[in-house]
């Protein structure tokens, strides 16, 4: 082989040695992220003796797993509504604060509450609302509401939501700040030196802006309450009818015979639900970052 | 109209004040606004930050007191004070802590050069890189476990070392984001140069130029990956695993008191941290430590 004239099977060798640095990381996701989940894939099509089958899937949409479902959807929907609008609201105050304290803080402070604390948060609303005597239920008492009274609990699923807000909206505020900060003033002082009243400037310029912003966030909040598990876990003792909670319940031993793979069906159900929310949220993402440099 | 005419207070003047410079279409809006110290007062920028704060600040507020009702004679902050003496909880924080050691330096060590090769060598890459490291984010940890037991040999099963290497993948998308930020802030390329052409080794330049200048990067990758194993509950209550979160719901069957305080206190600690990593941040002139 003349020498400067590496043939096809050196210069892939030269590529390999570039690559070979990043083998690591590469088979560390590979063997405890991309194993796992194909093993979630497969089993989800295979019976307890390992042939293919559609019960799992079968089992996995009727009774009360679609129910979970129902309810995993359902309570992600407010969840990524409710919040998106009062994240944005309270993430725009924040913005248009003069100074960087408030907003070290609130950025600091949203960080735990929606990155490291699922479990705690529940024991927050436990003690604050969690009894007929809690401090909250007492303040709610004196005037005049009677949470136990008509049957509402912290223990349902609209306590369950409740306390979901408490992690939610501070996720908002995180992802949809820089969107903001990506308003520039010049735009805003361009729009009223040609006339645009306020409404006119968010209108015609602030919101077209945002819009992908806005959306990819709400997209990315259903994700995350999708998958949610500590809260509710901790908040119902896996009561709640929620997918997250009965995938969990499959390893808690909860498991009749010949359904031991309906939870691998679960789990690829929830996971092709957020990997196409998430792909959204990419595509969408992309967009706004346009606007952003 | 002159300042004297409003009515509404000392401090809160109807009439010119606001921004410099936007005279001409910006005096037709300014009418009937509020202002202090020369500032546009937005009612409904404290009615949202007050409604928020009450919403985040009020549950902090009813836990803390609950767990000051320790031994119901009054308040005391002995809930706090027991809690080292409390069943199961050195175990619970020394396994946390040690899962939090490992996984941080297996982190690291996986990351750190990860990190500085795709930037100096494979800058192409970094899309792909943003991609995979968001992975564990879109699969939810309630599957990953199931997954993980599904196919972890026998001996793993049910052992914290299995979430060791877990809580790596899981660190994953915090950590590759600070020390991506951390990377691109500096002049890689300069600096390699720089130290080769004045002899230094590879070794040297990464131990003696790189990662000093990275250090505010590395210690946030590390705080968010502490935060992380410490937070954690899902993972380790399904691998069966008494680490500090899971204790937490464990005891609170025994004491609900001291369930809180805990609670209560992880989450302050963890705050405090994050602040200070923040600040420091901060003050060096990087962006703030992204966390999502």
């Amino acid at each position: 082989m003349a020498r400067g004239h590496p043939s096809r099977g050196a210069s892939g060798a030269l590529a390999a040695k570039a690559w070979a640095p990043l083998a690591p990381f590469g088979a560390w996701m590979a063997l405890f992220l991309g194993v796992p989940l194909v093993a979630v894939c497969i089993g989800a099509f295979e019976n307890g003796s390992g042939a293919f089958t559609l019960a799992n899937l079968r089992a996995a949409t009727s009774g009360s797993y679609l129910r979970g479902f129902e309810n995993s959807l359902e309570l992600s929907l407010i969840e990524a509504v409710v919040p998106a609008i009062f994240g944005m609201l309270v993430a725009y105050a924040v913005h248009t604060s003069r100074g960087t304290f408030l907003r070290r803080m609130v950025v600091t402070t949203s960080g735990v509450f929606s990155q490291f604390g699922g479990l705690q948060l529940a024991f927050l609303f436990i003690a604050a609302i969690g009894g007929q005597t809690a401090l909250v239920s007492n303040w709610l008492r004196d005037i005049g509401i009677h949470l136990y009274g008509n049957g509402i609990t912290i223990y349902t699923f609209a306590g369950v939501a409740l306390v979901y807000l408490y992690f939610q909206v501070p996720l908002m505020v995180l992802v949809i700040l820089p969107a903001f900060e990506g308003l520039r003033a010049s735009w805003r002082e361009a729009a009223e030196n040609l006339g645009a009243r306020s409404w006119e400037y968010w209108r015609y310029v602030g919101v077209p802006v945002l819009m992908p912003s806005l959306l990819g966030s709400t997209l990315l909040l259903f994700g995350f309450s999708l998958s949610a598990y500590a809260t509710a876990e901790a908040l119902t003792s896996g009561t709640i009818a929620l997918t997250s909670i009965q995938i969990g319940s499959f390893l808690n031993g909860n498991v009749i015979a010949g359904q031991e793979n309906v939870g691998k069906a679960l789990a690829l159900g929830l996971v092709v639900i957020i990997a196409a929310t998430m792909s959204v949220y990419v595509l969408l993402q992309r967009r706004a970052t346009r606007w952003l440099r | 109209m002159s300042a004297g005419v409003s009515v509404t207070g000392p401090e809160v003047l109807s009439g010119p004040g606001g921004l410099p410079g936007a005279t001409t279409a910006a005096g037709r809006h300014r009418k009937g606004l509020l202002y202090w110290r020369g500032r546009r007062l937005r009612p409904w920028r404290f009615a949202v930050l007050a409604v928020a704060g009450a919403y985040f600040l009020v549950p902090l507020w009813a836990a803390f007191r609950f767990s000051l009702a320790y031994n119901g004679t009054g308040w005391s902050l002995e809930a706090y004070v027991d809690l080292g003496s409390q069943q199961g909880f050195a175990p619970a924080i020394w396994l946390s802590a040690q899962l939090a050691i490992v996984a941080t330096g297996l982190e690291l060590v996986l990351m750190v050069p990860t990190a500085i090769y795709v930037h100096l060598r494979l800058p192409k890459v970094k899309r792909v890189m943003d991609f995979v490291t968001s992975l564990p984010i879109v699969v939810p940890p309630v599957v990953l476990i199931l997954g993980v037991l599904a196919v972890a040999p026998e001996k793993l099963k049910a052992t914290p070392f299995l979430l060791a290497l877990e809580y790596v993948v899981l660190a994953v998308p915090l950590s590759w984001r600070a020390l991506d930020a951390g990377v691109r802030a500096l002049d890689v390329h300069t600096l390699v140069d720089a130290s080769r052409s004045l002899g230094g080794g590879w070794a040297v330049t990464v131990l003696r130029v790189l990662l000093p200048n990275m250090r505010v990067a590395i210690l946030s990758a590390t705080v968010l990956t502490v935060a992380l194993v410490l937070g954690e509950f899902t993972m380790a209550s399904l691998d069966l695993q008494q680490t500090f979160p899971t204790w937490i719901y464990v005891y609170s069957q025994s004491n609900g008191h001291v369930s809180v305080a805990a609670a209560m206190l992880s989450l302050f600690v963890t705050w405090v941290v994050l602040v200070g990593v923040s600040a420091l941040a901060g003050r060096r002139g990087g962006r703030e430590i992204a966390l999502v």
